[in-house]
């Protein structure tokens, strides 16, 4: 019995949907059809916030609820399936603001007022998970929030004092029953959704996902959608078939060996973010320049990987780090070399019917360093002009200053993230010297030839690409000195 | 009425100190701010949709100049959901919409100007259908010759207004007789407005052939002459509706209207309501921006660094079409000087036309570009010299009687720049902090630091001096509630607020009792754009003369009624006192019901004293100048170019303020505006003149990472306004915008110190990492 349906809870009342084409996202959802205009369309393409709203979900023990900030506009409304919704008009207890939202009020947070309710739904998000933020926290929490009337002085001491805020509110007074919803609408069969002549369905294991791409091979994956949604709400493609790999199991865990980490590719960043950050700080730091909290919270390293974009921040990193992928096509797996995942720019070796299943990051051992640079016009939720990757082994008992063994990886620097093969070749074998690196800066200029685009020269491209190396090199020198502007204070 | 709603006789005093109980200056929240958390605000597009409403979207041209050989429009006609399509041969009125010149043809008329330009109009059944309908056109173009660069304008002379010029004394020989001449130009980067809420109107057709419109407008009523005119109707057949912008800047000055005209053309052909809302990338490419101007200077200055002459030039790039650009570009012209004596001095304004859509109004109305100039001087002289750029800034402020005549001949007086200045350097421990800064510069080799303090003297008016009125509506109700309704506009600036504020002080009645209305062309007609800082100037005080026409009827009528003087009539504490006897303010306002006292007014507010002659280039356009000044440290990154602002301090004058937390609210946001507009917000166009940062994905604007960590925001103290402005109070809208400029200036002086601050680096605007960088590159290169 599959009726086509995808069920939630929009607020606390449960919602079947049917006959509603695919391509819709949650913000028009809202607006159109739930008449439900509090949250806004900024820019329908999540760069703004101003339409973040949150779900709750539960997590995999179903004991708790997991509350994330996405952005509604780049969001297909299939993904709602076994969740709770929540939007601005739902967190007044009946004439009585919620503290998010009184805060706010109280510090004069909001002048025009439209990117408002996503600065309180990022707010009552960050407090369901964190109920005494600090200032950094907050930063992080909001950074995908654009306002252009406040300066956002008033609205970070908005969020910072609704800590003081500690009576429960409606949705913890529901939290067992929310839960005890959410778990009858776990045990539904697997949602699918058909409007329009086009097809949502969203398989619950990695037998489903694999029956699914074999069938119809044209079909399209969508994790968080942070990529995907654009080609609908700005290039107004349609998308016949899409295929929900968020509830794949296989897909969306995290494991660990004695030698890697492995990670499900439909595994949301904000899920793996402190893993990565306890092995390999800088990628943790760098992780949380991704987009923004909304994008952290469904985007995922399968999609960053997958659509093969040379200005994804994690292939440089992962092929810096070594990373291999395994692969999955109708039960057969195979596992490669991030850095062989790229052909040419938007080509994989991937093929018709197979899909990302996990990335294995090797752990970090003894003599190895891992630095990384985010180079953008904007700290916050900008997309690199650069993205450095630079893996340094020096295992050499002998001589420790010796590179043994060296990964350069760059984004934004070719048509793919790429290896710069002659630069590491100056330096393998070498110690990092004034004159080795010197040597290396010229030998990137004959491993690139990047291009100008709206976010950056050719020749700043490269100019700064050199000078990380240089950066690199003073970083190792001398560990204690600081050396970048987004760790000042 | 036959029969009046009860109200209790008289209120508990509730009066606060020496604050009257309106209060005005309290920080009393926005009107809307309990609407908006919540989400129950409505914007335009939030409205309930009306029954058979149709969809709009335009096709663009893909071509920056060309003829427009044909046009076949036949898929768009048969896509689905399409109801109606148009060109200009549709249009039964006007076909030309520009708000002060011709130029801006509603939909294209046989030739296109700008990649973007509207040529078509399609109404259809839902949003995307529009938007997809009008893809499918097919239209020929005959290539013209596009110019896409100012400096290929200039050469050409191509210009959307004639160039002008402002004269004090001889310039060339005071130049040329100074002790030390510089010159320099600097290119300026424009910026996108980026109203959270995009543009939007809905066009409603109404029974007698007119047109409702609710429009996210900042000038109703040329939102209603421009659709009357379009359609061929009268005015009175028009009504605009505007209850509140997600955002304007400036960039709903002009730029809401075609959307507005378009609408009501297709919902005139069809018959429906017709709602036009711009998607982000839309929006992007086909509104106006501020202006990008490129300027340059030649100065002469003593050995203290004071200018003895000065010529400017500055080149504004309009694009296609003369929008408001002469006042623009006259503004950027006022304001060359900012806040210094420029002894003699020739500026001169050229209005650039170039391929790419019409510029506009933005925050500051071009003044911001004009400042940059003189404070790149400012910089250079202090480097030639080798003096520390606030030395300079301070000995050319604008002084006593011989130093404060503008080169536009207005007297700058109660100037209060010098007091602020000393102020804030002491406040901001600037000379402690330039000694910790220097030695960090000494001890870091990749990281550098940079301080700067920057003034900002904005002139106060419309200098068109029409546009300064306003007109307001205020009706006492028997219940003793207020409904006030004024000719400006709420865009998040608090303007409901503060107006509000005034007309319950003027009752002495609490501010909540007080409703603000949608401004709406039918209640108050004529009214002038809420902009040029001048909202509350205008608006609260046209509020204050019609609550103070109805309050001296109720005084007229409770002498005569009681057989008191007017003296012994008080409005206090929500009660009206008369002689011995208190009334509540409802029971009064009943009372003089019953006696048949009208209790609804109108007001009217002119700005007094201002007058300016374009053609001499002399006057006085501006009634007062609103002054603050900055301080910001800044660290760089020698490496990158990626920069951080670590500490911003400021203190504006806003006169006595009639909301401290408005004002601050919005010298906060001005200020992370203008720091966006010189930094990180870069538009680009490509060779072809299309513009490539069309999304937030591409043009940048400040987020809550940039705002300065440590910001710390003042009012000047106990400095009410000397002309009789409402209140005594001073705008606030645009000038803190300008306060950005200290940052530009740290980012300088922190790429300076790489040389030892004996050069003054080159920065055009935005200094974007890369151009921090290079400019980085360029110092070490000369001192090679």
């Amino acid at each position: 019995m599959t009726t086509s349906t995808v069920r939630f809870l929009l607020n606390n009342d449960d919602v079947t949907i049917q006959n509603i084409d695919p391509n819709l996202t949650v913000l028009q959802y809202l607006r159109e059809i739930q008449f439900k205009s509090g949250t806004k369309e900024g820019c329908a393409s999540g760069d703004c916030g101003a339409c973040t709203v949150v779900l709750a979900e539960l997590d995999a023990e179903e004991k708790q609820l997991n509350y994330k900030s996405i952005n509604s506009c780049i969001t297909f409304v299939g993904s709602l399936h076994g969740k709770q919704l929540i939007t601005v008009e739902d967190l007044k207890d009946g004439a009585k603001l919620h503290h998010a939202q009184q805060t706010i009020v109280d510090n004069h947070g909001s002048q025009c007022g439209f990117c408002t309710p996503g600065f309180v739904m990022s707010s009552f998000s960050l407090h369901k998970h964190n109920q005494t933020p600090n200032r950094a926290e907050v930063l992080e929490a909001l950074a995908g929030n654009l306002c252009r009337c406040t300066g956002y002085r008033s609205i970070i001491e908005a969020a910072i004092t609704s800590s003081e805020h500690t009576e429960q509110d409606s949705f913890a007074q529901h939290y067992q029953q929310t839960i005890s919803k959410l778990i009858e609408l776990q045990k539904l069969p697997k949602p699918v959704l058909s409007g329009n002549n086009h097809q949502y369905v969203a398989p619950k294991n990695i037998d489903e996902l694999a029956y699914e791409l074999t069938n119809e091979p044209d079909s399209k994956l969508v994790a968080g959608g942070t990529d995907l949604a654009l080609s609908v709400t700005q290039n107004l493609a349609v998308i016949d078939k899409l295929v929900y790999v968020g509830n794949v199991e296989e897909l969306t865990t995290m494991t660990e060996t004695e030698s890697d980490i492995i990670i499900g590719s439909a595994l949301p960043y904000s899920k793996f973010i402190d893993t990565l950050h306890h092995y390999y700080p800088e990628l943790g730091d760098m992780i949380e320049r991704i987009g923004s909290k909304q994008v952290r919270n469904t985007g995922t390293l399968g999609g960053n990987i997958g659509n093969a974009s040379p200005i994804g921040d994690m292939p440089p990193a992962l092929i810096a780090l070594g990373a291999s992928m395994t692969l999955h096509l109708n039960g057969e797996e195979r596992t490669i070399l991030v850095e062989d995942y790229f052909v040419d720019y938007k080509k994989t070796v991937l093929k018709p019917s197979e899909f990302i299943k996990s990335i294995q990051i090797p752990k970090p051992t003894a003599g190895q360093t891992l630095k990384l640079y985010k180079i953008s016009k904007r700290i916050d939720d900008d997309i690199s002009a650069v993205l450095a990757a630079f893996f340094i082994e020096q295992k050499d008992d002998s001589d420790k200053t010796k590179i043994t063994n060296v990964r350069f990886a760059f984004g934004g620097m070719a048509g793919i993230p790429k290896r710069a093969s002659a630069t590491e070749q100056v330096l393998q074998g070498k110690s990092l010297d004034k004159e080795s690196v010197a040597q290396a800066k010229l030998a990137l200029a004959t491993d690139f030839q990047p291009m100008s685009d709206v976010r950056a020269s050719d020749k700043y491209r490269m100019k700064v690409a050199q000078n990380l190396i240089e950066k690199c090199y003073l970083e190792m020198q001398n560990r204690t000195i600081e050396t970048r502007v987004m760790n000042y204070a | 009425m036959r029969n009046l709603i009860n109200v209790s006789s008289s209120s508990a005093s509730k009066a606060q100190s020496n604050i009257g109980l309106g209060g005005v200056g309290r920080s009393k929240k926005h009107e809307s701010a309990d609407k908006q958390v919540a989400g129950e605000a409505i914007y335009v597009d939030d409205r309930p949709s009306l029954r058979g409403e149709l969809h709009a979207a335009v096709g663009q041209s893909t071509q920056a100049h060309a003829n427009i050989i044909s046009m076949d429009l036949s898929a768009v006609k048969a896509a689905e959901g399409v109801v109606k399509v148009i060109t200009v041969d549709d249009v039964p009125g006007h076909t030309d919409i520009g708000p002060v010149f011709p130029g801006d043809p509603v939909l294209a008329i046989g030739k296109v100007e700008y990649i973007g330009q509207p040529i078509f109009a399609v109404a259809a059944t839902s949003y995307d259908l529009a938007r997809k309908a009008v893809k499918l056109a097919k239209i020929e173009y005959q290539e013209l010759e596009a110019v896409l660069t100012v400096k290929d304008a200039l050469a050409k002379q191509n210009f959307v207004r004639p160039p002008a010029t402002m004269k004090r004394g001889d310039s060339d020989s005071a130049i040329a007789k100074a002790p030390h001449q510089l010159s320099g130009e600097i290119i300026v980067g424009g910026q996108e407005h980026m109203y959270l809420e995009g543009q939007v109107s809905t066009a409603e057709p109404t029974e007698d052939g007119g047109m409702n419109i609710y429009s996210s407008s900042q000038h109703p009523s040329e939102v209603q002459k421009l659709v009357a005119e379009v359609l061929a109707i009268p005015l009175n057949k028009v009504l605009v509706d505007m209850r509140r912008m997600g955002g304007g800047f400036g960039g709903k000055e002009t730029q809401a209207a075609p959307w507005a005209c378009i609408a009501a053309l297709l919902a005139n052909e069809t018959k429906r309501p017709v709602k036009f809302k711009l998607g982000r990338m839309d929006d992007m490419i086909m509104t106006g921006k501020r202006h990008p101007f490129e300027n340059n200077y030649t100065v002469g200055f003593d050995e203290q660094g004071q200018i003895q002459g000065i010529n400017i030039q500055v080149n504004g790039n309009c694009g296609y079409s003369p929008d408001l650009s002469d006042a623009i570009v006259d503004r950027a012209m006022f304001h060359s000087d900012n806040a210094y004596f420029l002894n003699e001095a020739r500026v001169t304004g050229n209005r650039c036309k170039l391929n790419t859509v019409s510029h506009t109004a933005y925050r500051g109305f071009g003044g911001p570009q004009g400042m940059m100039t003189i404070e790149m001087v400012m910089d250079d002289i202090a480097r030639h010299l080798g003096k520390d750029p606030l030395e300079i800034r301070k000995v050319n402020l604008y002084g006593e009687q011989g130093r404060d005549e503008t080169h536009y001949h207005q007297t700058v007086e109660h100037n209060n720049l010098p007091e602020i200045i000393n102020t804030l350097e002491q406040t901001s421990d600037y000379q402690a902090r330039r000694t910790a800064i220097n030695k960090f510069n000494q001890e870091n080799s990749i990281l550098k630091k940079g301080i700067a303090l920057t003034p900002v003297k904005f002139g106060i008016s419309f200098t068109a001096q029409h546009l300064n009125q306003a007109g307001a509506l205020v009706h006492v109700y028997t219940d003793g509630t207020i409904h006030l309704s004024h000719g400006g506009t709420e865009m998040g600036q608090g303007l409901n607020t503060k107006v509000a504020q005034i007309v319950a002080e003027e009752f002495q009645v609490d501010v909540d009792t007080v409703a603000s209305s949608s401004a709406r062309t039918d209640k108050v007609p004529n009214s002038s754009p809420t902009a040029a800082s001048s909202g509350t100037d205008l608006n609260g005080k046209a509020a204050e003369a019609a609550a103070k026409i109805i309050k001296q009827r109720l005084i007229d009528f409770a002498c005569e009624n009681y057989q008191v003087s007017q003296e012994q009539v008080r409005f206090e504490n929500s009660n009206v006192v008369v002689g011995e006897q208190v009334f509540s303010f409802a029971e009064f306002a009943q009372i003089a019901y019953m006696a048949r006292v009208s209790l609804s007014s109108t007001g009217f507010y002119k700005t007094p004293k201002i007058h300016f002659d374009r053609a001499t280039g002399k006057g006085r356009p501006f009634f007062y100048y609103a002054t603050g000044a900055s301080v910001s440290e800044v660290i760089i990154d020698t490496l990158t170019g990626e920069y951080k602002t670590l500490r911003t301090d400021i203190l504006q004058d806003v006169g006595h303020s009639i909301n401290p937390a408005i004002d601050l609210g919005q010298i906060e946001g001005a200020f992370v505006q203008g720091m966006g507009w010189l930094t990180t917000e870069e538009l680009v166009w490509n060779e072809q003149g299309r513009l490539l940062s069309n999304n937030p994905a591409t043009y940048k604007i400040p987020a809550i990472n940039d705002a300065p960590e440590d910001f710390r925001v003042a009012l000047l103290p106990d400095a009410p306004n000397r002309e009789h402005t409402i209140y005594n109070s001073k705008a606030v809208g645009e000038p803190p915008f300008m306060l950005g400029m200290s940052v530009w200036s740290a980012l300088k002086d922190a790429i300076a110190s790489v040389v030892d601050h004996k050069v003054s680096p080159a920065l055009d605007t935005p200094a974007t990492p890369e151009r921090v960088l290079f400019a980085v590159e360029a110092l070490k290169a000369e001192q090679e």
